[in-house]
């Protein structure tokens, strides 16, 4: 990585990544990309976020879908770890609640393979500092 | 893939369930099934919406349509009008109380988003490990913009215009803090970070630091600019290895992408963050203490004046914030303090985070502006108490805070209100208790923290809180006797007012406010030796009631120390010198036989 000298520098860092992750939520291609986050912070792992993340990464590549699943930190919903927000190309993200391996099971079936919701998501009620 | 075209999302909250919404989502599917819709449309239960007081709630996608108060019996219009014709049903839609406006799509109204998430802006979004994705969120341009277009004077009279104040627990000013240290004379300055979090049930400060460490990184080159250091120190306790490990990779990546170090984005600027672990001694999170520990120094405070900002970390004026203070700073440079102060109450603005706790029902991190009501964190986005009990008090601020009772169910959420209650903002650990909790095994649960923490540098904290931990242990034995109140509350007094720094000076909190406020409990234990809500074995007294009593030996089969006597088919008998009030016979009795008093 080259040092970021100039403000300018960091805005042009800033566009790409943007028009990256645009690029990624927009595309109507088949090969489109399903986004898989899991919540790990302390509170996710010690409810079993490891486990969960494991079996979506490893899953997700047996069945040959096309995801990419990353890591972030706590969504706040601590009655309900591991949690887990999916995002398929073109849709909303939708949060699901309690993902163990029977759920994520579960998720991978009916929701990323078919587009049917499962019963627990989680609703978002929450303002942003963009809203 | 399927086809659904709709989706309607029925409330399975505790508050909606109670509510019948069982039987709401089995009418739609009912009348879904009855219409042929059955491919178009699917229902599913969804956690808690957080707008409890109006379910059960409905929402149908497309569309965001939001149905409150939703009776089974509506299921058949919905599904006839709504998702046959496509036409909202317009009864059932929340009608704005101001306006008398009915609100049929929920996206972009904000009447039951009562979270604002500013400190949590990225938690839960961005991969903390990532650099580029706080990049794609704003990450560093505040910084940018402080270096290049604003005045370190400048940038403080923003965070002061914007009215933000310390969220360890305080409430100081923090552009005025900054600006203090900024004043300061000196060859060299420091930039604290206090990560010490140690109340009972808090990890806000944890939860920031683990998904989103950059905002607290940049934050503090701001804070380094603006008072002149070119050196941050982050004080963080051990026992949050995630944390740490996190922290440490977000700043080997600023490092790496040239954000912290020398010349910073070539504006001539230097600065970098070393961090400091803390072994979890709470009064560490006293700012005199946490200097000393970083020095190497035993982690005792010290009286202040010199605060910190004139006389800090190694003599040199150091300007100590806490993490969410931090992660506030980048947002109120990028949006404006003028952005910022509106959000809040008159005195307090912005929001604030708050570890919910306890018998509530969707426990969790959440974020509401300064003023929300209790009612409404609790009800709302707590989902109330657990398994439909009493609410009976919510204890904020820690040990060093107290328990509120219901008439504070109303008052809006700030730092002067909360105090005006006799409770305080602390870091923001909100612990909900329920009609089975006893007050005084609370205070005495606090008590023994606070006993345990002391760093016994004051006598009246050392000892005086021994001798509390002491009578309170005696009232929850009931060997306590009317008199006790009142030495416990002078005994309270007498520490609160001579203790040197904040932990002895607020330990009795929790004694006191629980005297104030539940002192009826009090009263029973001392004088009528009993425990209102049952808690306290001591207290307890199970027996055998004989007239029900079939002599069915169950209980005598399962009392796990020999305290049940009796012959098979007569009534048994509980020696209470051997009898360790575990109630497994209370529990296993199948005749109500066994009595609790």
């Amino acid at each position: 990585m080259t040092k970021i000298k100039t403000l300018a520098d960091l805005r042009k860092i800033k566009e790409e990544v943007q028009s990256k992750i645009k690029l990624r939520e927009n595309s109507d291609h088949p090969e489109q990309v399903v986004q898989v986050k899991v919540g790990m912070a302390t509170c996710g792992i010690a409810s079993g976020a490891k486990e969960t993340m494991k079996y979506f990464v490893d899953e997700l590549e047996q069945q040959a879908i096309d995801a990419v699943v990353t890591q972030t930190g706590c969504m706040g919903y601590c009655y309900a770890e591991p949690t887990v927000e999916i995002t398929l190309p073109g849709k909303e993200p939708v949060v699901f609640g309690y993902v163990n391996k029977d759920k994520a099971e579960e998720i991978i079936d009916v929701y990323i393979k078919r587009g049917a919701l499962i019963d627990g998501i989680i609703p978002l009620a929450f303002r942003t500092i963009d809203d | 893939m399927t086809d659904y075209k709709m989706h309607l999302l029925v409330c399975g909250g505790t508050g909606c369930k109670a509510a019948d919404s069982d039987e709401i989502r089995n009418s739609l599917k009912y009348w879904i099934e009855q219409t042929g819709m059955e491919d178009d449309a699917q229902v599913v239960f969804t956690g808690c919406f957080g707008f409890c007081e109006k379910g059960p709630i409905v929402k149908v996608l497309p569309g965001n349509t939001f149905y409150v108060g939703v009776q089974p019996g509506d299921a058949e219009e919905i599904v006839k009008e709504h998702l046959v014709k496509g036409r909202p049903v317009q009864r059932l839609l929340y009608t704005d109380p101001v306006t008398k406006e009915e609100i049929s799509d929920s996206k972009g109204m904000e009447f039951y988003k009562k979270q604002m998430r500013i400190a949590l802006r990225n938690c839960g979004f961005i991969n903390p490990e990532n650099i580029e994705e706080y990049i794609s969120r704003d990450g560093y341009m505040a910084l940018g913009k402080c270096l290049t277009e604003l005045s370190p004077q400048e940038v403080i009279s923003e965070i002061k215009e914007s009215g933000l104040r310390g969220r360890g627990g305080g409430g100081f000013p923090t552009g005025l803090k900054w600006e203090i240290t900024n004043k300061s004379e000196a060859d060299q300055k420091y930039v604290v970070c206090n990560a010490d979090e140690g109340d009972p049930g808090a990890f806000m400060d944890r939860s920031i630091l683990e998904g989103d460490p950059h905002s607290i990184i940049e934050a503090m080159a701001i804070c380094g600019y603006c008072i002149g250091a070119d050196k941050g120190l982050v004080y963080i306790r051990a026992e949050y290895p995630l944390a740490i490990e996190r922290l440490k990779i977000a700043l080997n990546q600023a490092r790496e992408y040239g954000l912290l170090g020398e010349d910073i984005l070539g504006t001539g600027f230097n600065f970098d963050i070393s961090i400091r672990l803390g072994a979890g001694a709470f009064v560490c999170g006293e700012e005199t203490a946490l200097i000393h520990s970083m020095e190497g120094l035993r982690g005792e405070p010290t009286f202040k004046p010199p605060f910190p900002s004139v006389s800090g970390y190694l003599g040199k004026p150091t300007n100590v914030n806490n993490v969410e203070t931090f992660a506030n700073v980048p947002v109120i440079i990028n949006k404006g303090a003028n952005w910022f102060n509106k959000i809040g109450t008159e005195k307090s603005k912005g929001t604030k985070v708050f570890a919910l706790a306890g018998k509530i029902n969707n426990i969790g991190l959440i974020e509401v502006p300064m003023g929300t009501t209790l009612r409404e964190v609790i009800y709302d986005i707590g989902g109330g108490i657990k398994d439909g009990k009493e609410f009976k008090s919510v204890q904020t601020g820690g040990p060093s805070g107290g328990c509120l009772t219901k008439d504070f169910l109303d008052t809006p959420i700030d730092y002067d209100n909360l105090i005006a209650a006799g409770s305080m903002m602390g870091s923001g650990g909100m612990i909900v208790m329920d009609e089975d909790d006893c007050m005084v095994s609370i205070a005495k649960f606090y008590l023994e923290f606070t006993l345990e923490e002391s760093c016994g540098k004051c006598s009246p904290c050392r000892i005086g809180n021994k001798r509390l931990h002491e009578m309170l242990d005696k009232i929850t034995k009931g060997e306590g006797e009317e008199k006790d109140i009142e030495r416990l509350k002078m005994l309270s007094h007498v520490i609160k007012d001579t203790s040197l720094c904040g932990l002895g000076q607020s330990s009795p909190n929790p004694v006191l406010s629980t005297i104030a406020n539940f002192e009826d409990e009090y009263l029973a234990h001392v004088n009528e030796k009993k425990c209102p809500s049952g808690q306290c074995k001591d207290l307890l007294k199970y027996e055998v009631v004989e007239d029900l009593c079939t002599g069915c030996t169950l209980c005598f089969r399962n009392c796990p120390v020999g305290a049940i006597t009796g012959e098979r088919r007569q009534p048994h008998y509980i020696d209470q010198s051997i009898c360790i009030k575990c109630g497994v016979c209370y529990w296993k009795c199948k005749f109500n036989a066994i009595k609790l008093s």
